[in-house]
């Protein structure tokens, strides 16, 4: 080796410029990494709107359709069910839909367009299960008052028969309600809202 | 000089074959007075090979795809030469690596191996049990059945409760919207490569890290303070191989025994190994009627389930979740104890420990159960108790009246 000294200044500044320059590489490299994990293009174009029929849900009954692989639920509420719903709002959490959980025009007592045709995404707020439907009234449900609604298998979650969750449970909010539209009267589209906005 | 020495001079010349036998075998000096517990380390060794082992083989016949992967699994049970074997070897060795790792993990608690100069060797052991429980989940969605589809359902939104970045993460993770074919794929690729991969490196760092300073023992006693004037031998210590190999082999034979008990006469355990419902291909639009994580993570959930919402947000009850594995990491630095094994601890740490034990196997029954009001009130307790445990840790163990402790091992 020579006998000159070694210039440490300008050897840090090469080192730090090196793992800048390498790092700003590597970083540039991840995005394409990253990046391929999103949706593809493909997965993207299956979550399309989807069309329902109403005529074919009988009252008291509920129909599971799939939109963007989750299942939507189609509920035909009786005038027994309906006249229920105001009876709990101090058993519930939300009672008047005041989060962001549905469409403006979802934003009612009843949480749906025709009050007797509630259309929720039947996917638990809490971890992504899917509810149990029990429609029956009284002490044969989960609860000795139970009105009717969803009890979820997972964790427990207790909805009400517009979705809304009830206090102490783990689920933190009402079910999604989604954007929907009447195509006529007795047939609807999934992913498409009232007010012409997409999912 | 044979042609075999010859042959070994000529290795040795060019890698360090005989040094390395020596250091981490003939001359890796152990102390005495290993126990019971000290199986479980190597058995853990013992169920990685049988792990990669048989999950190459299944690799060779099974189909990474939402259509085709519940078929294929069939397929290896039903029609493959001994796919039914190579299966269930791989299931039952799933469960049976967290039976040895808990055991391993209980005996570090008791023995405070966890403790000076041995905090990195704990901390790469916590790496390899948080690694290898991301290998259990990822491996359990390929079956695709009910289970597999729900547990990834639950699991992958457990991300979806961070807040801000939540939801777009989940996506990003699922490649989907929901858990789909692209979910089923990128697992499978993450379970038979990437995790592996870090698996067997952080097992590697945990095995340098424990020759470097050497291994604790049941008296928590540190060997290498009194060794041979002359040879620099540890007084206390006996070469590791041929004395545990020999050992190690014995439990081998033990735990080879029960391992294939179960093999053969109860995979399913029950439905504790494989649940019933995973015999049900994957239906996105029907969650079964009831939920459970395979039991070696049943703790963790129920202390997921045990913490109510925060201002409309699960996210306390994940951050309590992970908190409740992050919280092992520092356990080097909780402990203030003169003295690490539980043989000369006094009473306070005894005690605690015993709750956390109880409490742990608690939240792991109350898992596997439905929700109820009880079950949840129990929960929350149990949980209260388990971050206990390490919260009160630097007092407990400081006020606790220890007893002497011998200069050499006993017996």
């Amino acid at each position: 080796m020579s006998d000159h000294q070694v210039d440490r200044g300008k050897r840090r500044f090469l080192v730090a410029a090196s793992v800048a320059v390498g790092g700003v590489g590597a970083a540039a490299v991840a995005v394409p990494f990253v990046g391929s994990m999103f949706p593809s293009e493909r997965a993207k174009a299956a979550g399309a709107p989807v069309e329902a029929d109403l005529a074919k849900v009988e009252p008291g009954m509920l129909l599971a359709v799939e939109w963007r692989g989750k299942p939507v639920w189609i509920v035909n509420r009786t005038k027994e069910m309906l006249d229920l719903l105001g009876k709990h709002d101090d058993k519930l959490v939300d009672p008047k839909s005041e989060q962001p959980q549905q469409p403006d025009y979802c934003k009612n007592e009843t949480r749906s367009i025709k009050p007797e045709y509630l259309i929720a995404v039947g996917i638990c707020t809490h971890l992504g299960c899917s509810p149990t439907y029990r429609p029956e009234i009284g002490p044969t449900g989960p609860t000795p008052d139970w009105p009717g609604g969803w009890l979820c298998p997972c964790h427990g979650s207790r909805f009400d028969l517009s979705a809304r969750v009830f206090k102490d449970v783990p689920a933190p909010t009402n079910l999604v309600i989604p954007p929907h539209k009447y195509l006529t009267d007795t047939k609807i589209i999934i992913g498409i809202g009232q007010d012409g906005k997409e999912a | 000089m044979s042609t075999m020495q010859k042959l070994l001079g000529w290795v040795d010349e060019r890698f360090p074959l005989t040094a390395n036998y020596k250091a981490h075998l003939s001359e890796y000096y152990a102390p005495k007075n290993f126990n019971f517990w000290y199986f479980f380390g190597s058995l853990a060794l013992l169920v990685l090979v049988i792990q990669v082992l048989t999950g190459i083989f299944l690799t060779m016949n099974y189909k990474p795809d939402a259509g085709m992967a519940f078929a294929a699994v069939e397929y290896i049970m039903r029609d493959v030469n001994y796919g039914w074997l190579i299966r269930y070897m791989h299931s039952t060795g799933a469960s049976m690596f967290f039976v040895v790792v808990y055991l391993h993990m209980f005996r570090g608690l008791m023995y405070g191996s966890y403790r000076k100069p041995r905090e990195l060797i704990w901390i790469f052991g916590v790496l390899i049990y948080l690694v290898l429980m991301a290998e259990a989940f990822l491996g359990y969605l390929l079956p695709w059945g009910q289970m597999s589809f729900w547990g990834a359902q639950v699991i992958v939104n457990l991300f979806a409760a961070v807040p801000v970045i939540g939801p777009d993460l989940a996506v990003w993770i699922r490649g989907d919207f929901v858990v789909s074919d692209a979910t089923l794929n990128r697992f499978f690729a993450f379970h038979v490569i990437a995790m592996p991969l870090v698996l067997i490196g952080l097992i590697v760092a945990h095995l340098i890290a424990l020759h470097e300073v050497g291994s604790n023992n049941p008296d928590g006693i540190e060997i290498k303070k009194n060794k041979d004037p002359v040879t620099h031998i540890p007084l206390d210590g006996i070469p590791f191989h041929p004395y545990y190999t020999v050992k190690d082999i014995l439990g081998v034979v033990v735990f080879l025994m029960v391992f294939s008990a179960i093999v053969f006469f109860g995979p399913e355990a029950g439905g504790y190994f494989l649940e019933a419902n995973n015999f049900i291909p994957a239906n996105p639009l029907k969650t079964p009627p009831h939920i459970a994580p395979l039991w070696y993570f049943t703790p963790f959930y129920a202390i997921l389930r045990a913490v109510p919402p925060i201002f409309g947000s699960q996210f306390p009850g994940v951050a309590a979740m992970g908190l409740s594995i992050v919280v092992l990491f520092f356990l080097p630095w909780l402990d203030r104890s003169k003295v690490k094994s539980i043989r000369y601890r006094g009473w306070m740490y005894k005690t605690w420990l015993a709750l956390f034990v109880v409490s742990f196997v608690t939240l792991g029954y109350l898992g596997l159960l439905p929700p109820t009001d009880t079950a949840t009130l129990i929960a929350r307790i149990c949980s209260v108790i388990y971050f206990a445990f390490f919260i009160a840790m630097p007092w407990y163990t400081k006020f606790d009246k220890t007893k002497p402790v011998p200069e050499r091992v006993t017996g």
